[in-house]
C-alpha cells in the first residue's frame, strides 16, 4: 500500500507540474500584447512598461518560466490587477463558498443517485427501471445554465419558497447546489445501474443466492461493495465537473465562489486571478482523483497488487 | 427502440434546419419595436425578444451556429487526436511515454474549465470557440486511439505489413485505423452532444457567439432578465438545447449498446432475470 501511495502521489506531482506548464503556456499564447489587452489602448507607453516589468514580460520566455514556476511553488499566485490585492488572498476568501456548495451537490447527487440507482437494477426491464433512466437520461441532457433559472423561477420566484440568489442563511444553497447536483445525479444513478447490473451477472452472487441469503444482504453485503469501485472512481472525475460547472452556477445565482470570481477576473482580464483560479480547481481536482484512487485501492487490493508488480 | 427513432428524427429535423438556415427567408435581425418582449402568437409561434426580434428565426440561427460550432469541433479534435494517439503507440517506446504524461496532464484538469479560460483568453468569437474546445476535446480522441492501436499494433496482417517494407503512415492510416473506428464513432457522438452544451455555455457566460448573431447559449443569458415578463426567451431555446442534447445522447446509447458485447451476456444472465 505504501508503494502504491507512493507512486500515486509521485504520479500527483508530475500531473501538477504538467498543468502549471499549460496555465503557462496558456497565458503566453493569447494573441496580441497581453499588456495592450489589460491597460488598454489609452495607456501611455511609460505605463505600459512598468506593467510590462512588473509582470516581467520583458525577460526571455524560459526565464519567465522559471520565475513563475519558483513563485507558485512558493505559494506566491501574484496580485490582482484590478483590486491589487494577492491572489492567494482572493481564493482564500472565495473558496469556502465554492467548498460549501461542491459539498452539498455532492450531497444531492449521491442521495438522489443512489436509490434511484440500486432500484433501477433490482427491477431491471420494468417501468419504474425505464422511467428513472429516460429520467436520468433527461437530467443528463438539461444544461445547468438553463435548469437554474427554471428552478429560480418555480422555487423563489412562483412559490417564494427559496432566495433567487446570494449567499445568506441555509436555504440559499438550496437552489444552486440542486442545480449543480441533478446532472450528477443523472450520471450517478445510470453508472450505479449499469455497474450493478454487472455484479448481479457474476457466480459469487449466485452462490449467495443458492446459499439461501435474503436479497437485500446480498446486494447491500455482497454486489454493493464491488459495484461501488467504477461509481467512486466517476465520483472523482465528477468532481472535476462540478467544480467548473460551479463556474456557471454561481454566476447565475451570484454565489461568491471561485467560479464566479473567475469569470469576473476573465471579463476584467485580471489574468494573475485567472491563473489563481485554473492552478486551484487544478489542485483540487488532482487531489480529489487521488484521494480516489486510494479509496479504491484500499477498497480492492487487486488494483493496490496490481500497482506493485 | 421507439426512443432512437424519435431521437433520430429529431435530430435530423435540427440538423436539417440547422444546415439550411442561411438559404431559408429568416431575418433574425429583424426589430419589430411594437413587439418587444410578446408572447408567442399565431404568425410567430415563439414571439418575440426584448428587442423584438423574433425568437423562432433567432433558435435556427442558433442551430445553425451550435452546428456549426460541433462539426468545427469534432473535425479538429478529432483529427488531432487520432493522429497523436495513433503515431503515439504505434512507435512506442519514449514517444509513448511521452504522449500518456501529456494526456495524464490534459485529463487532470477539468475539460470545461480550460475551455472557459481558454476562451476568456482569446477573446469571443465562432473561430475562437472551435479553438478553445479543440484544444481541450482531442484528448479523449487520442486516449481512445492509443489504447485502440496499443491492443491491435501486434497483429499479424501489421506484422506482414511491416516486413513488406510498407510505410509506417501507411500501416497506420491504411491497416489499423480502419479497425478502431467503432470506438472513435461512439465518442464522436458523446462529443457532439458535450461540444453543444459548452459551446451554449460559453455563450451564456459572454465568452462564446457575440452579438447580433443568435446562440442558444447568449438567448438563454439575454432570457433571463426577463425571466418574470417573459419566460419564453428562456424556456424555447433551453427546449431547442435539451431536446438535441438529449437525441444526441439517446443515439450514442443506442449505438453502444449495438457495439458492446458485454451487455449482451449480462442480458442472458440467470441472476438478472431473477430480478425482472
Amino acid at each position: 500500500m505504501i508503494h502504491f501511495l507512493a507512486s500515486r502521489l509521485a504520479s500527483a506531482l508530475i500531473v501538477l507540474f504538467g498543468v502549471s506548464c499549460v496555465v503557462f503556456l496558456f497565458i503566453h499564447m493569447v494573441p496580441g500584447d497581453p499588456v495592450e489587452v489589460m491597460l488598454g489602448e489609452s495607456a501611455g507607453s511609460s505605463e505600459r512598461e512598468a506593467l510590462r516589468t512588473s509582470l516581467g514580460l520583458d525577460q526571455p520566455l524560459v526565464s519567465q518560466f522559471r520565475h513563475y514556476f519558483t513563485a507558485i511553488s512558493h505559494g506566491d499566485l501574484g496580485t490582482s490587477l484590478h483590486s491589487q490585492r494577492p491572489v492567494v488572498e482572493l481564493l482564500v476568501l472565495r473558496f469556502p463558498a465554492t467548498a460549501e456548495l461542491a459539498a452539498a451537490a455532492l450531497c444531492i447527487a449521491l442521495v438522489l443517485a443512489l436509490p434511484l440507482g440500486v432500484t433501477a437494477a433490482l427491477h431491471r426491464g420494468s417501468g419504474w427501471d425505464r422511467g428513472t433512466m429516460a429520467l436520468a437520461l433527461l437530467g443528463m441532457s438539461v444544461p445547468s445554465f438553463w435548469l437554474g433559472p427554471l428552478l429560480a423561477l418555480f422555487f423563489a420566484v412562483g412559490l417564494g419558497l427559496l432566495p433567487v440568489s446570494g449567499r445568506e442563511g441555509l436555504t440559499s444553497i438550496i437552489l444552486p447546489a440542486l442545480t449543480l447536483g441533478i446532472g450528477m445525479a443523472a450520471i450517478l444513478a445510470r453508472m450505479l445501474r449499469a455497474s450493478l447490473l454487472e455484479i448481479l451477472s457474476l457466480d459469487y452472487i449466485r452462490t449467495a443466492y443458492a446459499k439461501g441469503l435474503p436479497t437485500t444482504r446480498v446486494i447491500w453485503l455482497h454486489a454493493l461493495p464491488n459495484a461501488a469501485l467504477p461509481v467512486i472512481t466517476l465520483l472523482g472525475l465528477q468532481l472535476g465537473g462540478l467544480l467548473s460547472g460551479a463556474v456557471i452556477t454561481e454566476t447565475i445565482f451570484s454565489w461568491p465562489g471561485i467560479g464566479s470570481l473567475m469569470v469576473e477576473a476573465i471579463n476584467r482580464r485580471d489574468y494573475p486571478v485567472v491563473q489563481g483560479c485554473v492552478l486551484l480547481i487544478s489542485l483540487t481536482y488532482v487531489g480529489v482523483n487521488t484521494l480516489t484512487d486510494l479509496a479504491c485501492a484500499a477498497l480492492d487490493p487487486r488494483i493496490r497488487l496490481g500497482a506493485n508488480q | 427502440m421507439k426512443g432512437t427513432a424519435l431521437a433520430s428524427i429529431v435530430l435530423c429535423l435540427w440538423t436539417l434546419l440547422a444546415l439550411t438556415a442561411p438559404w431559408l427567408p429568416l431575418d433574425p435581425a429583424r426589430i419589430d419595436l411594437t413587439h418587444i418582449l410578446a408572447p408567442p402568437a399565431l404568425h410567430n409561434w415563439l414571439g418575440w425578444d426584448d428587442l423584438g426580434r423574433p425568437v423562432w428565426e433567432r433558435l435556427i440561427m442558433g442551430a445553425h451556429v451550435s452546428f456549426l460550432v460541433a462539426v468545427g469541433v469534432v473535425a479538429l479534435s478529432s483529427t488531432l487526436g487520432v493522429i497523436f494517439g495513433a503515431t503515439t503507440a504505434y512507435l512506442g517506446g519514449w514517444w509513448d511515454r511521452l504522449a500518456v504524461r501529456i494526456i495524464d496532464v490534459f485529463l487532470a484538469f477539468p475539460g470545461i474549465l480550460l475551455t472557459i479560460t481558454l476562451a476568456g483568453l482569446l477573446g469571443p468569437g465562432i473561430g475562437n470557440v472551435i479553438i478553445a474546445l479543440g484544444t481541450v476535446g482531442w484528448v479523449s480522441y487520442a486516449r481512445i486511439t492509443r489504447a485502440q492501436v496499443l491492443s491491435i499494433k501486434h497483429r499479424d496482417h501489421v506484422r506482414a505489413a511491416q516486413s513488406l517494407g510498407v510505410h509506417e503512415m501507411r500501416i497506420i492510416f491504411r491497416h489499423l485505423l480502419p479497425l478502431i473506428l467503432s470506438p472513435l464513432i461512439i465518442e464522436t457522438t458523446a462529443g457532439i452532444a458535450s461540444v453543444i452544451t459548452v459551446e451554449a455555455g460559453l455563450s451564456f457566460l459572454g465568452l462564446g457567439v457575440q452579438p447580433p448573431a443568435a446562440s442558444w447559449g447568449s438567448m438563454i443569458r439575454d432570457g433571463t432578465r426577463y425571466l418574470l415578463v417573459a419566460p419564453h426567451l428562456v424556456i424555447a431555446p433551453g427546449i431547442a438545447l435539451a431536446t438535441v442534447v438529449l437525441a444526441v445522447n439517446l443515439l450514442g446509447d443506442a449505438l453502444r449498446d449495438h457495439l458492446d458485447v458485454q451487455k449482451n451476456r449480462t442480458q442472458t444472465s440467470p441472476i438478472t432475470r431473477k430480478h425482472r
